[in-house]
C-alpha cells in the first residue's frame, strides 16, 4: 500500500498539538457521551448489585450469570437493537432519541450497565456480612447500613466504572448506529470510534490515525490515574500510623 | 422513604433529565433539523459537506447527514428516520415511490461506473465493453490454477448498495446467473463501502466496479494503485436522484409527523438550481481534472443532444419522466 505510514502519524502530531478543532471536537464528545453514560449506568447498577448481593431471593444466581453473559454483548447487536426500538418506525421512536447524543448516552449506559452490576456485586459480595449486622445491631437505621456497606465496597465499585469506561470509549456499534456518525456544521454526533471508521472510508488514513493516538492516549492517561490514585491511597493507609506515632 | 426507594427515584431522575434535555433542546433550542440519509460516493468524496455549508449559510437548519449505501437510506425513509434521500439505484427507487414512501423525485446527477483492476490486467478487460470485460474476468477466474477460494479476482460490495444493483444488473447482461456468478471461488463478497471494496480489491489484485468519484479520490491520495481500465458507456451510467420523504404513508397507514417535509422541498430545490448544477459539476474539478458528478437538470431539461441525455431517459425515467404525475405532489416548477 502506497500509504506512508510514518507520514501519517507525524501529520496526526501535528494535528493534536496545534489544537485542532475538529478533532478536539470529537474528543469532547467522545468524554461527554462516554462520561454521562458511566454516570447513569453507575446510578441503575449501585441499587441493583446492592440488592443482587444483600437480599436473599430465588433464582439470585440465574440473574447473575444473566449481567455476567451481557457484559459480551456485540456493541453491534445492541445498536442494531436500539436502533430499530429508537426508529421513529420502533417502539420508542416518540422520545426522538435517533441520530441524538442523547441516543449514544442512553445506548451507552445499557452497554456498560452489566460490567457495572456484574463488578459491583463481586465487590459488596466480598464486604465482610458481619459489617452489615454490626452496624444494625448498633442501632444504625437499614439505609445507615446500605451505606455502610457501600463505602466498604467503594473500590470496587470504582473499577466497575473504569472498566465500564474502557467499553464505553472503545465502542463502535452504539454510537454509529444510533448517533449516526454525524459530522459537518451544527449539532454532531460523531465520536473518536466513528470518526476512525468515517475518515478510514474516506481514505484520510492521517486523520483516521490522529484520533486513534487520542483514543489510546486517552484510555491510557485515565487508566494510569486511577492506578496511581489507587497507590496513594494505600501509600496513605500504611503511612497514617506512623504519621500519628511520630506526633505523639 | 428508605434507602432503596431513593435509589431508584435518582436512576430513575438522571435517566428522564438526558431523554428530556435531548427533546428540549431538538425541540426548543437547536435549529431545525434536515436528515439527509444517502449513498456512501455523494458522501465520501465530501460533495454533501460543501453543498451543505454552501446551503447552512442562508438558511437556519441544521443539515445532518447519514451516510449508508442505497438500500439503508431507502429503509431510512421508511421508518420515517429521515427527510430526504439522495441515492443511485432507479430500480430500487422506482418501488420506493410505487409503494408510496416518498415522492417528488428529482435526477440531479450522473457519472459513470468503471471497472478498476490491477494495472498488469491479467484477464486483459483494457477497452473493452463491460459486458465483455467480465466475460474475460470470468474465464480468468475459471482458468485459474487456484480454485480453492484463496485467490479471489472479483471483488464485490454485496452489501444491496446502488454499486452492488449496477453490478448484479452487469453480470445479467453479459449473461450470467448472478447467484451462480456469485457462488464462484473466484468472487470476493466484500460487504462493506466502497473505500474498503477499493482497498481490498487493490491489496488482492483483484478487479472491482467502483464509482469514478471513490475511485479518484483513493488514486490520488496514493491509497491504492489499481487503476479504472473501461471507458464511458451506458451501461456504465450512474444515476444520482433525490426524493423528498412523505409524511403520510398510505402503505401501513402511518403518519410521520416529525418529518421536515418543508426544508426536504426547499434543499430539493436549492439542488436543481442553475448555481448549485454548476457548483455539483465543478466540484474538484480542477483537482482530478475531471468532474465526478456533472449535474444533469439543464441537459435533461433542454433535452440536449449529447447521447448521455437519451442515455439517462433510457435507464432512469418511469414511463418516460423523472417522476410521473401521480408521484409529485405540488412544486410544478421542477418539473417544467
Amino acid at each position: 500500500m502506497a500509504v506512508d505510514i510514518f507520514a501519517s502519524i507525524i501529520k496526526a502530531m501535528e494535528l493534536i498539538i496545534s489544537g485542532d478543532p475538529e478533532l478536539y471536537g470529537i474528543v469532547y464528545r467522545t468524554l461527554l457521551f462516554s462520561g454521562t453514560a458511566i454516570l447513569l449506568a453507575t446510578l441503575w447498577g449501585t441499587p441493583i448489585a446492592l440488592a443482587i448481593s444483600l437480599k436473599e431471593f430465588r433464582g439470585k444466581n440465574t440473574i447473575k450469570a444473566f449481567f455476567n453473559s451481557l457484559i459480551g454483548i456485540p456493541t453491534v447487536v445492541l445498536g442494531l437493537l436500539l436502533f430499530l426500538a429508537f426508529s421513529n418506525g420502533g417502539p420508542l421512536g416518540f422520545l426522538g432519541l435517533l441520530y441524538t447524543g442523547g441516543g449514544i448516552i442512553i445506548g451507552e449506559a445499557i452497554l456498560v450497565a452489566p460490567i457495572i452490576i456484574s463488578i459491583a456485586t463481586t465487590a459488596i459480595e466480598a464486604v465482610d456480612p458481619d459489617i452489615m449486622n454490626l452496624a444494625k445491631t448498633l442501632g444504625a437505621s437499614e439505609s445507615q447500613a446500605v451505606v455502610a456497606v457501600l463505602k466498604e465496597a467503594v473500590n470496587g465499585v470504582l473499577l466497575s466504572n473504569l472498566a465500564a469506561f474502557n467499553r464505553a470509549m472503545a465502542e463502535l456499534g452504539v454510537a454509529l448506529l444510533v448517533g449516526g456518525n454525524i459530522a459537518g456544521v451544527g449539532m454532531r454526533t460523531d465520536v473518536l470510534t466513528t470518526a476512525i471508521s468515517r475518515y478510514t472510508q474516506q481514505g484520510a488514513f492521517d486523520l483516521a490515525i490522529a484520533n486513534g493516538i487520542i483514543l489510546m492516549l486517552i484510555v491510557i492517561a485515565i487508566n494510569m490515574a486511577v492506578i496511581v490514585a489507587r497507590k496513594a491511597k494505600m501509600l496513605l493507609v500504611e503511612v497514617k500510623p506512623w504519621v500519628e506515632r511520630i506526633k505523639r | 422513604m428508605n434507602i432503596w426507594q431513593k435509589l431508584i427515584i435518582v436512576a430513575a431522575l438522571a435517566t428522564i433529565i438526558v431523554v428530556a434535555g435531548t427533546i428540549v433542546y431538538f425541540n426548543y433550542v437547536a435549529k431545525r433539523r434536515l436528515i439527509i440519509s444517502t449513498t456512501s460516493s455523494l458522501y465520501d468524496t465530501k460533495l454533501l459537506d460543501a453543498l451543505e455549508t454552501d446551503y447552512e449559510a442562508t438558511h437556519s437548519v441544521d443539515i445532518q447527514i447519514i451516510s449508508a449505501g442505497t438500500g439503508i437510506a431507502i429503509q431510512h425513509a421508511e421508518n420515517g428516520d429521515a427527510d430526504l434521500i439522495l441515492v443511485h439505484a432507479p430500480a430500487q427507487e422506482k418501488t420506493f415511490l410505487e409503494e408510496g414512501w416518498g415522492e417528488n423525485r428529482k435526477i440531479i446527477a450522473y457519472n459513470f461506473f468503471t471497472i478498476v483492476g490491477p494495472e498488469a490486467d491479467p484477464a486483459g478487460i483494457e477497452g473493452k465493453t463491460a459486458s465483455d470485460a467480465l466475460k474475460a474476468i470470468a474465464a480468468y477466474g475459471e482458468n485459474l490454477a487456484d480454485q480453492s477460494g484463496v485467490t479471489k479476482i472479483w471483488a464485490s460490495r454485496g452489501d444491496n448498495s446502488g454499486t452492488h444493483s449496477k453490478e448484479q444488473s452487469l453480470w445479467k447482461a453479459a449473461g450470467y446467473n448472478y447467484t451462480e456468478v456469485s457462488a464462484e471461488p473466484w468472487y470476493g463478497d466484500v460487504g462493506q463501502v466502497m473505500g474498503a471494496t477499493l482497498t481490498y480489491a487493490d491489496q488482492k489484485n483483484a478487479y472491482t466496479l467502483s464509482d469514478i468519484g471513490t475511485f479518484l479520490a483513493y488514486s490520488k491520495e496514493g491509497t491504492i494503485s489499481s487503476v479504472a481500465l473501461l471507458t464511458e458507456e451506458k451501461s456504465l451510467l450512474n444515476v444520482y436522484s433525490v426524493m423528498a420523504v412523505k409524511q403520510t404513508v398510505a402503505a401501513n397507514q402511518s403518519y410521520h409527523e416529525q418529518i421536515n417535509y418543508a426544508d426536504a422541498m426547499d434543499f430539493i430545490k436549492y439542488l436543481v438550481s442553475t448555481e448549485t448544477q454548476q457548483f455539483i459539476t465543478d466540484y474538484k474539478k480542477a483537482e482530478y481534472g475531471q468532474s465526478l458528478f456533472i449535474g444533469a437538470v439543464q441537459p435533461l431539461k433542454d433535452d440536449a443532444p449529447q447521447p448521455v441525455v437519451q442515455w439517462i431517459k433510457d435507464f432512469a425515467f418511469f414511463n418516460g419522466s423523472e417522476c410521473p404525475p401521480q408521484y409529485r405532489n405540488g412544486y410544478p416548477e421542477l418539473y417544467t
